[in-house]
């Protein structure tokens, strides 16, 4: 198993290897160059967009000898999580880290939400054509509700609810009507502008 | 089993059932905007599934993972309410019975987030942001129908007609319940009733539907008793593992 570990490490730098020059916690980058490295990681579904942008990427931190990158998923089923784990172990890696000593965790708590969507990462969705989440405000929903919602105000009493309108990501056009309840990812929804008759993914507000 | 692995994986087999039945109906559905509906609201279910049986391989003393909670047990063992392994019929039937677990799990997982047990409380967190967005589209689905032609009134009548003693079962509790709730560990089903009745009786109102009587429930499915359709249902959710165990991707 050492020689394995051994061949790796010859591979990537050419030469003969002291088994006592091994990386160890010391030769670990430290959390900054691990975060910077994690960062990088493009969303698999938004691929503008990394997971850093996104808040998914959580933490970084140096557990003995193993680099350990937490991660928390948009929505319980987000069938991208498996190939951002990967995606983080491999720009781990890049760094010189044995894939073996790279964990990458998953959190539930507290509950991702679109507020942790960056300005920057909000800036490059509506770039790519993708109307960003609204705001969150924290509150009982105010004025009249459509029918068909009572029962949502009635049961959870929408502790938080999108401030603001939804703007066309094309033309600026706050005429818009939702098409889809869902699009093309689970996190999206699809609407038409009435102006320039362009259809658009928007992120919905979570 | 400890009841807090029985209360897991009645929590479980619930999301993981009615993702197996929204999934059959891909492709199939009226039209695009239905179809992508269905497999997102499914694949919510089937994560929410997952984040549970992971916590119960945790909890199980026989260490059995994710897959084999799904795929190596039988009917007998499903902990599941009888309301999700309902057909899914016609449109109508689909709809009502994702509204009536729906306007269940809203109130479900907001109180779960208080619960005692950290692991629940998470689940719960994430799950209940879900589950309202399921709502809001279900209850819309509801009033659509209901208020619709005389062809949608009649079909939605049906199907809450049929639903509805299944759907009680969602709420017969027992003592793992019970006792799991007193330790503020669980939810006590008989507290998030209120809540269900009253959105289902708002939206029902709206939708020009009356509420059925509560003349009989059919329960069981939180010990294993289940009617007949779950055990067609799973043969051919299993069938792959069961032809090749242990296989991966």
């Amino acid at each position: 198993m050492s020689d394995r570990v051994s061949d790796r490490v010859s591979d990537r730098v050419g030469g003969p290897v002291d088994v006592a020059a091994l990386p160890d916690v010391a030769t670990l980058p430290d959390e900054e160059e691990l975060w910077a490295a994690a960062a990088t990681v493009p969303d698999p579904e938004m691929p503008p967009l990394t997971i850093a942008d996104l808040g998914i990427l959580r933490s970084v931190s140096r557990d003995a000898d193993t680099a350990v990158v937490t991660i928390t998923p948009t929505y319980s089923g987000c069938p991208a999580v498996d190939m951002i784990e990967a995606g983080v172990v491999e720009a781990v890696s890049a760094l010189g880290v044995d894939a073996g000593r790279i964990r990458v965790e998953r959190v539930l708590a507290p509950a991702w939400t679109t507020d942790w969507i960056t300005e920057d990462g909000r800036r490059k969705l509506a770039e790519s054509g993708i109307s960003p989440p609204r705001p969150l405000l924290i509150g009982e929903p105010a004025g009249e509700m459509p029918k068909g919602e009572v029962a949502v105000a009635l049961t959870a009493g929408l502790p938080r609810r999108p401030m603001g309108d939804i703007t066309c990501p094309r033309c600026g056009s706050g005429s818009v009507v939702e098409l889809s309840h869902f699009s093309s990812t689970a996190c999206k929804s699809l609407y038409r502008c009435e102006s320039c008759r362009e259809p658009f993914d928007h992120v919905k507000e979570l | 089993m400890t009841p807090l692995l029985t209360y897991v994986l009645r929590l479980a087999d619930d999301n993981l059932i009615v993702a197996q039945r929204l999934g059959e109906l891909i492709a199939s559905m009226p039209d695009l905007e239905e179809d992508i509906a269905v497999a997102n609201i499914g694949l919510d279910h089937l994560g929410q599934a997952r984040n549970f049986y992971h916590y119960a391989s945790e909890l199980d003393p026989d260490g059995r993972d994710e897959d084999q909670f799904a795929m190596e047990r039988s009917e007998r063992e499903f902990l599941n309410a009888t309301l999700v392994e309902q057909p899914n019929g016609d449109f109508a039937q689909t709809q009502v019975r994702q509204f009536l677990l729906d306007a269940y799990q809203v109130p479900l997982y907001g109180a779960m987030t208080a619960s005692a047990d950290e692991r629940l409380a998470a689940i719960a967190a994430k799950a209940v942001k879900e589950a309202r967005y399921h709502l809001e589209r279900s209850s819309a689905w509801v009033v659509r129908l209901g208020d619709g032609t005389p062809e949608s009134f009649e079909r939605v009548s049906r199907a809450v007609d049929y639903l509805w003693p299944y759907a009680g079962d969602l709420f017969h509790a027992d003592d793992v319940e019970v006792e799991l709730a007193e330790s503020g560990v669980a939810v006590d089903p008989a507290t998030i009733r209120p809540t269900f009745n009253a959105t289902v009786a708002a939206i029902f109102a709206t939708a020009n539907l009356t509420v059925p009587d509560e003349a009989y429930v059919r329960s069981g499915g939180r010990t294993g008793f289940h009617t007949e359709h779950l055990g067609h249902l799973l043969p051919e959710m299993q069938s792959l593992y069961r032809a090749h165990p242990g296989a991966t991707w």
